[in-house]
């Protein structure tokens, strides 16, 4: 008799229906409205490579070890170094990272000995051309710069 | 195919996909139509292949882990277990106690987030549009934990080879837990939008029937088989990675249709709530990362592991000659084990059907095609 009665009268598209009633409510508004609406991204999100310079002088971190070039599944890290004469050391004189290739996962920055490339929290990274997604040294440091919107 | 149809009627032969929302990506099923009946299907595959297992021989160990992520993209985190562990075992090695905890506690994550994604679009091809923004919203919370801990949300490359390479950060038990309250409540919101719906039953009881001895000749697994009333699950059958430290159940169903394995999968999730909460609660200190030398140079040998991946078995076998790179990886891949038995379900139902059949088997066309 009580299946009847729930059969007539829709019992379980209402049990259904009600629940989509319970979320109508404002508070209930999950939308982000990028991008007026920043989202916070996590602290070690992968992101936007960049490469670290020492805050106090200027210099770069990179000691031209090879080691994020070794360490990348794609080969997309080429560092150009030249030795300095005078400190019989090896200095860094470019760095390109080929962002269209990245898969993000993180075995560069992990190799880094002195911390010098990081993968930030920006992740807006378009590029109006293949060309542009070619980060060169200057570009790593400085990181990208996405058009931020008024509203 | 058979080629003889009914009263030699023409028959139609209908290309569905590769570009069809229900297909979950791009596969083409041809289907031979008798009017609204199938009398035959044939998938075509391949479109999304883009050579895994040839990567892994131009590869180091290390460094293939993170293209695993990219076979079963909903459920990242299983496949870079799945890989670890065969690697782990070539090496003679195991990853420390807390490292397992942490593996469990979001390989399990990630299962009811991708058991989150099925229910989506699979109730969105059978018509039901509300479920899908729901189980989106429920995997948001999943998924910020996947973000806080590894910084990526989908393909996450969580695990190393020996351990973890991420300690986990402040608050992550507290975050665990509370996305364990949620969720149980929401589970049983699904329940409450589909299991008793008419539609719903209409569109799903005694569709694509597979029984037991069906499942065993197509070697289908996971919650497929268990619906068909086959109580099997690796992480019961040869625990790893201390799965059998906890207490859980195997959901199994008993007609084997897709009704069945809606209740399976609805089961299982809260089966691996139940498995994180004993984790949570019992996470040991410790060291995260096993005793893995710097290069990883594992000896002559073979190994081949399997894991309860969402979907089901996921195999990984790998060779080693003694050099930094495997000599072979192959992957024994759910879905596409899985797939196989589409032409079996689909036969004789109704096109409407295929669609309820092929959202049920829960493919993912990154890890078919690979």
């Amino acid at each position: 008799m009580m299946r009847v009665l729930r059969t007539i009268f829709l019992f379980d598209l209402i049990e259904g229906l009600w629940v989509t009633f319970r979320y109508q409510r404002p508070k209930h508004i999950y939308t982000e409205q990028y991008p007026a609406q920043r989202p916070k991204v996590a602290e070690r999100y992968r992101g936007a490579p960049r490469l670290n310079n020492n805050p106090e002088t200027g210099e770069t971190l990179c000691i031209a070890c090879n080691l994020c070039a070794l360490a990348c599944p794609e080969t997309l890290i080429v560092v150009g170094s030249e030795r300095n004469e005078q400190t019989r050391r090896k200095e860094l004189t470019t760095f390109t990272y080929d962002i269209s290739r990245c898969m993000f996962c993180g075995l560069c920055e992990d190799a880094c000995p002195v911390d010098a490339l990081e993968l930030t929290q920006d992740f807006e990274m378009a590029a109006y051309s293949r060309e542009g997604a070619i980060w060169d040294r200057q570009m790593l440091e400085e990181g990208p710069r996405p058009t931020r919107y008024k509203f | 195919m058979p080629d003889s149809t009914f009263l030699d009627a023409s028959e139609l032969v209908l290309n569905m996909g590769p570009q069809h929302p229900s297909t979950h990506g791009v596969l083409r099923v041809i289907l031979k139509l008798d009017g609204e009946k199938v009398i035959g299907t044939e998938c075509v595959i391949g479109y999304l292949h883009r050579g895994v297992e040839k990567i892994a021989e131009n590869r180091t160990y290390v460094q293939f882990a993170p293209y695993v992520d990219r076979m079963d993209y909903v459920a990242a985190v299983s496949n870079g277990l799945g890989y670890c562990l065969a690697v782990e075992k070539l090496l003679g090695v195991e990853a420390p106690p807390r490292a397992q905890v942490v593996r469990v506690i979001l390989t399990e994550l990630n299962r009811v987030a991708s058991h989150l994604i099925w229910l989506g679009t699979h109730a969105l091809d059978i018509g039901a549009i509300t479920p899908l923004f729901y189980t989106m919203r429920e995997r948001e919370e999943t998924l910020n934990i996947f973000e806080k801990y590894c910084g990526a949300r989908l393909t996450n490359h969580a695990f190393r080879i020996g351990g973890l390479q991420y300690e986990t950060y402040d608050g992550f038990e507290r975050e665990v837990r509370a996305c364990c309250d949620l969720l149980l409540p929401r589970i049983d919101e699904y329940e409450e939008l589909l299991t008793g719906n008419r539609i719903w039953i209409g569109r799903l009881k005694n569709v694509g029937i597979l029984n037991a001895e069906d499942c065993k000749a197509y070697g289908v697994t996971g919650p497929m088989l268990r619906a068909a009333g086959v109580k099997w699950d690796i992480r019961k059958a040869q625990p790893y990675s201390g799965y059998e430290r906890y207490e859980f159940e195997i959901p199994t169903g008993v007609n084997g249709d897709t009704y069945d394995r809606y209740m399976v999968r609805m089961l299982e999730m809260r089966q691996s709530v139940r498995i994180i909460r004993q984790a949570v609660d019992g996470m040991p200190a410790g060291p995260i990362m096993g005793k893995v030398p710097k290069v990883i140079r594992p000896p002559v040998g073979e190994v081949y592991v399997s894991i309860e991946a969402p979907k089901g078995e996921l195999g990984y076998y790998v060779v080693s000659d003694n050099s930094t790179q495997p000599y072979r990886v192959r992957v024994r891949p759910p879905s596409f084990v899985n797939l196989q038995s589409l032409d079996k379900m689909a036969r004789g139902s109704l096109v409407a059907d295929v669609v309820a059949i092929i959202g049920t088997i829960d493919i993912v066309l990154g890890e078919v095609d690979r």
